[in-house]
């Protein structure tokens, strides 16, 4: 009996993990769903930039002899200025000139800038796969349960949930959250009474790109390797947990990726690894037939 | 009228290119040309890279000996990125270009999908690395030859090793669902079960990119395995070995030729120690590897990366057959090729009805502070 609860908790902090990673990138999703209606592609990308700083900045500072917490901390800090200042060129060069044009215009747009910033990263950087640092140093205290939450799980569990704690806090509390709540639901409106539309906007980027920063070098820092193609996958997966939980809601970012997360490794636990994505996208296209808009995402009423 | 006159220009853009074209073909008699097919972008460059570097040293060597009857050979490098969808255009380029002979495919998926069209226009194509066992043994793809042993040699090598070597009874069997390695872990499977030693307590593929790989190092730490026999390139076998150190996991960990490459050992760093995989059998002590590893020092200031030897053995297997058959003719190719021997640096190779070297070999290598050294 013991063995099938170890073995079920093993599998379900395995899940906690993986949805934890989605939730990282996915919250960057969901708000810019949220704010301007559009799906950011190139949002992988950002991450994977995020991933690519934080590894030379580390890399340099670990050669400089600085201390471990030190350079997490610095490193973190570079990818999140150099990931911010990703996003926010992105939004200006590829989606302001497109905002009132057709919906599909900025999509494409946005899947242009994926390839491109994939592209650039494989020419400017390198084709191969780089050894990404431990930044994260195994804890003494995590060495009787590490075979089921190691250290870098656990900061990666507890990242997001801060994050997504202030996030919310944030847009319900601040100032600039209004601001944001009153972009989302009518620009024209906000403009009106006095909000800086293209100001919003381009906070929510530089918020999202940050998130997508502090996930590359956590995650990257989780799998040991990274290289220009990471983005791709991740952020396919952490699209679908933003639209499994609802995009444009921030806790149904974090609930969706549980769920996701929680289904592939129960599913590679109790069925087969093979079967793992057949499972997650079938449960996807389940909720979404019975609450088309996700599962705490809102119901626009159609008004007659 | 606008849009008309568009149309007609581009016709005569196209009309002028086709007329451009044309005597770039009919100059190309004079020399052989040869194609070069392999990743030399993306994830699994480092794979594809060594050949192309093998590729030119023997070429400039051959062409510094006065050609193959003559006729100096001219490398065309393609990038197929290992993408079966990029090699069948790769392929396409190479046929219109006037390749005669073909050094490549390195992945086995990439290849397969591109032999059609190369046997179509009649092309020798020679790969130094594609090891999926159907290339040679469906008898599917007459103008495919190869200086590597078959899959299922390796997985042969491995599953003896296990049990034999290293006694186990009960291993896990895991690859990446891709071509070469679940081909590899089907044989792996099968061997097992044909020994009657040992069990084979876990059979399952992973998704190449996951984000993480605890699901399944979990099952295969409830699945009470010795081992674990990955199919697979290095990029996962690298996230696996280091997960399975994360959950303290000290499984042994047995792998194909695809994750036989430094840049494994680079990326999984101290959690690779210990880790076992077969490779192409070392030929350090022949002493025309040893030439063609100097070569490439001498030219390039780097010791070479995987498959090189494989590369330049089939550079000159190819060249040499051109020579005695005095043609590119594939038929005349092919007999040449199975009749006579020809010295490399894998050994002095000849080549069995349905494309495999003969006297090519795998042995096992284990990860010693860093580099991998042969298990005697």
């Amino acid at each position: 009996m013991w063995h099938i609860m170890d073995y079920f908790i093993e599998l379900l902090f395995s899940g906690l993990t993986r949805g934890a990673i989605y939730a990282l990138i996915a919250l960057g999703y969901t708000m810019v769903y949220g704010i301007i209606g559009l799906i950011n592609f190139a949002h992988g990308e950002i991450y994977m930039i995020g991933a690519f700083t934080s590894f030379i900045v580390a890399t340099i500072l670990s050669i400089l002899g600085f201390p471990a917490l030190a350079i997490i901390v610095l490193a973190g800090l570079a990818a999140i200025i150099w990931s911010a200042s990703y996003g926010y060129t992105i939004e200006k060069v590829a989606y302001k000139p497109l905002r009132h044009a057709p919906r599909l215009s900025p999509l494409i747009s946005a899947i242009g800038m994926s390839i491109f910033l994939q592209n650039y990263v494989l020419l400017a950087q390198t084709s191969d796969f780089l050894p990404f640092p431990e930044l994260i140093q195994d804890f003494a205290f995590m060495e009787p349960i590490a075979h089921i939450v190691g250290s870098t799980d656990l900061v990666i569990l507890i990242t997001t949930t801060v994050v997504m704690i202030l996030l919310t806090l944030l847009i319900k509390y601040t100032k600039i959250g209004k601001a944001m709540r009153a972009t989302a639901q009518d620009r024209t409106m906000a403009m009106l009474v006095g909000i800086n539309v293209n100001r919003i906007i381009s906070v929510t980027f530089i918020i999202g790109s940050s998130l997508a920063a502090i996930g590359g070098l956590l995650i990257a820092s989780h799998i040991g390797q990274i290289n220009f193609y990471i983005g791709f996958i991740a952020g396919i997966k952490a699209f679908t947990a933003a639209v499994l939980g609802g995009i444009g809601s921030i806790p149904g970012a974090v609930l969706g990726s549980v769920v996701l997360g929680l289904t592939e490794s129960f599913a590679t636990g109790y069925v087969s690894s093979d079967y793992e994505d057949v499972f997650a996208f079938s449960l996807l296209v389940l909720i979404l037939i019975f609450r088309p808009s996700g599962l705490l995402g809102k119901v626009d009423t159609q008004k007659v | 009228m606008k849009v008309t006159l568009n149309r007609k220009l581009i016709a005569a853009a196209a009309g002028l290119m086709m007329v451009a074209a044309i005597p770039a073909a009919g100059l190309a008699a004079d020399t052989i040309k040869i194609g070069v097919a392999g990743p030399h972008s993306g994830d699994l460059a480092s794979y594809g890279l060594p050949s192309v570097n093998a590729a030119k040293i023997v070429a400039e060597k051959i062409n510094a000996a006065g050609g193959i009857g003559g006729k100096k050979i001219e490398l065309l490098i393609e990038d197929t990125v290992c993408k079966p969808e990029v090699a069948t255009n790769t392929a396409t380029k190479l046929v219109s270009d006037g390749a005669q002979l073909v050094l490549g495919g390195i992945c086995s998926g990439a290849t397969k999908a591109a032999l059609p069209i190369y046997n179509n226009a009649g092309i020798l194509v020679m790969s130094p690395s594609a090891t999926n066992p159907a290339l040679t043994q469906s008898g599917d793809y007459p103008n495919f030859f190869r200086t590597i042993a078959p899959d299922d040699a390796q997985a042969q090598l491995d599953v003896d090793f296990a049990i034999k070597k290293l006694g186990y009874t009960k291993i896990a069997v895991v690859h990446d669902k891709g071509d070469y390695g679940k081909g590899f872990a089907e044989f792996a499977k099968k061997f097992l079960e044909e020994s009657g030693k040992a069990e084979v307590v876990l059979f399952e593929g992973v998704t190449p990119g996951a984000v993480d790989y605890s699901a399944i190092v979990q099952k295969i730490k409830k699945s009470g395995a010795e081992a674990v026999m990955f199919g697979g390139y290095h990029p996962e076998a690298s996230k696996i070995i280091s997960m399975m150190k994360k959950k303290r996991l000290d499984t042994t960990f047995i792998s194909d030729d695809g994750v036989k490459d430094q840049t494994f050992v680079k990326v999984a760093g101290k959690n690779a120690e210990g880790a076992y995989a077969s490779g192409p059998t070392d030929t350090s002590s022949n002493p025309l590897s040893q030439q063609a590893v100097k070569e490439h020092k001498d030219q390039f200031s780097a010791d070479p990366g995987a498959f090189y030897e494989n590369a330049y053995s089939a550079m000159l297997a190819m060249t040499a057959a051109v020579e005695k058959a005095g043609s590119t003719d594939l038929a005349a190719l092919k007999k040449t090729l199975q009749t006579e021997k020809t010295d490399t640096p894998v050994g002095s190779i000849s080549f069995d009805e349905r494309g495999d070297a003969i006297g090519v070999g795998f042995s096992v290598y284990q990860v010693k502070d860093g580099v991998f050294v042969e298990v005697k």
